[in-house]
């Protein structure tokens, strides 16, 4: 397509994920979000792309790229892995942060879910220290409304200082909103001023030591940000920095005394490194709280009283296993009969093929040997795992999906934790299980 | 001491307010993440059939936790 390498961002490739643009002026946005929070289903409505939704933390461990473009501009969305915060616990979080931070997209889509905001801004508040091209959208409206959830976006708009649109991903016109807003991001017509959270005095202090000099020596990267970051030092990230502005930035002699200096002075204000992370931490849980705090009303309590008797059921010791049980022989059930009658005409229909493909062999004089190794070697072998394997998969997989749609799977993950970890595996692992066992039948 | 008592010794249906955590590493890191700061208030929703995780409800999330790492949430009831 004529790109160079450098005309599609070598500095994506900094965060080892290469983004492939359409065309040059293609913006890039990066969709980021908890898990569970239907990102998957914005990104599906957004580019048309069918990503397997799932239930299961960490789906999306690696990046999927899409394109969608609106009147006035084109974009290649990138979808993040789902994460809680950016602090690189664990390797999709280390992912999402290196791309918000050093992939250097032109704006961030925080996708949240309407049913719990106050939980999801811990992850909002981090990406404005890094970036203030961010759009937060809130997703799952419907679902918030069910629940007799009441949430001013405009309230919560002004304090965030971001453009914070709603979405019912399900229903594509939804997402149209979204799309204007990143239009007017991206395109600077709207110039987001995100809040930043402000840390106890003493972090604050340790801040203002280091921020100046930081600031002069990049401009590419959230001086404030980084200077936090440098006070909490984390090696992944270390790496990444080394990378991402060259070896000499933290060998600075003039930074590196300045850190020593503002690390003394915490310490000796009774915050070392292990109370600094929970410090900024808890800072960043109760400014969520405070942004929520009046305009987030749940007229009912947010877990109410129908959904707690249907866990109930779900998940007591009386009825729990049975219904699982029931659930999962009913499906095997479905999956096993209901694939014998496709079975059959799949292997009746690929079998007559075979006996009209021997005779065109012999009609052209083929010898034996071809005729053995393609039409009794391959095509026999390749036309029985199809007949044998095809049906059931079309069949499982779909009404798998419906359980996981339905939620129920995170039940089972719940019901099954005790009995796994007894075999050294987690709850999560019986859904795998689950999948391993109907494809060997 | 009334201090003394971690997220095990709530029963479903009971509220406690979260005091200190005891757990270190990943574990601290995520119980941080979902909000378990000090004063938070939890509630226990309910147990698996086996017993063990309990499912509480954490800032409107309801979040499965198994008992030993309970045992590091200290509590205070009421």
């Amino acid at each position: 397509m004529g790109l160079t390498n450098s005309s599609i961002g070598i500095r994506a490739a900094a965060s080892e994920l290469e983004i492939k643009k359409q065309a040059v002026e293609d913006k890039v946005v990066a969709l980021a979000g908890n898990p569970n929070v239907g990102k998957s289903t914005v990104f599906n409505g957004l580019t048309g792309m069918n990503q397997h939704t799932g239930n299961w933390p960490g789906k999306t461990v690696t990046n999927a790229q899409g394109y969608c473009a609106t009147k006035q501009q084109s974009y290649v969305m990138v979808d993040i892995p789902g994460t809680y915060s950016l602090m690189a616990h664990s390797a999709e979080e280390e992912v999402a942060r290196n791309f918000i931070c050093f992939g250097q997209p032109d704006a961030v889509v925080v996708v949240c879910d309407a049913t719990c905001l106050e939980r999801n801004l811990n992850l909002v508040l981090q990406t404005l220290e890094i970036s203030s091209r961010v759009v937060v959208c809130v997703n799952l409206m419907d679902e918030a409304k069910r629940k007799n959830i009441k949430i001013d976006l405009s309230a919560i708009a002004k304090r965030l200082g971001v453009p914070v649109v709603s979405t019912v991903a399900r229903e594509k016109k939804s997402l149209d909103g979204l799309m204007n807003t990143l239009d007017n991001v991206v395109s600077g017509a709207v110039m987001p001023t995100p809040a930043q959270v402000v840390y106890p005095d003493a972090v604050e202090r340790a801040i203002a030591k280091i921020e100046p000099l930081v600031r002069k020596k990049t401009d590419s990267l959230a001086s404030r940000w980084l200077s936090l970051k440098l006070l909490d030092p984390d090696p992944s990230l270390t790496l990444e920095i080394n990378k991402f502005l060259g070896e000499d930035f933290l060998r600075s002699p003039e930074l590196a005394d300045a850190l020593a200096a503002a690390k003394t002075e915490l310490l000796a204000d009774g915050i070392g490194p292990d109370a600094l992370k929970d410090l900024i931490v808890s800072t960043l849980v109760s400014a969520a709280e405070k942004i929520c705090r009046g305009t987030v009303v749940c007229e009912k309590a947010q877990y109410d009283a129908f959904d707690r008797r249907v866990d109930h059921i779900l998940t007591s010791k009386a009825t729990g296993y049975p219904i699982m049980l029931l659930l999962l022989a009913l499906i095997f059930w479905l999956t096993i009969t209901g694939a014998n009658y496709p079975s059959q005409m799949l292997s009746g229909a690929l079998f007559a093929l075979q006996d009209r493909l021997t005779l065109l062999f012999h009609a052209w004089g083929a010898p034996e040997w071809l005729h053995g190794m393609l039409v009794l070697g391959v095509y026999r072998v390749l036309a029985w795992v199809i007949s044998v394997m095809l049906p059931p998969m079309a069949i499982f997989f779909p009404l798998f999906t419906l359980l996981e749609d339905a939620g129920y799977l995170p039940r089972v993950a719940y019901n099954l934790d005790r009995p796994f970890k007894r075999c050294c595996a987690c709850g999560k692992q019986s859904l795998t299980m689950c999948m391993v066992s109907i494809i060997l039948h | 001491m009334s201090n003394l008592l971690c997220l095990n010794d709530v029963v479903p249906g009971q509220r406690a307010i979260v005091k200190t955590l005891r757990s270190t590493g990943s574990m601290r890191r995520r119980l941080l993440d979902i909000g378990l700061i000090e004063n938070t208030e939890v509630e226990c929703v309910g147990r698996s059939p086996s017993g063990d995780p309990k499912a509480f409800l954490i800032r409107g999330a309801v979040i499965a936790i198994r008992s030993e790492d309970c045992q590091d949430i200290m509590i205070k009831v009421g």
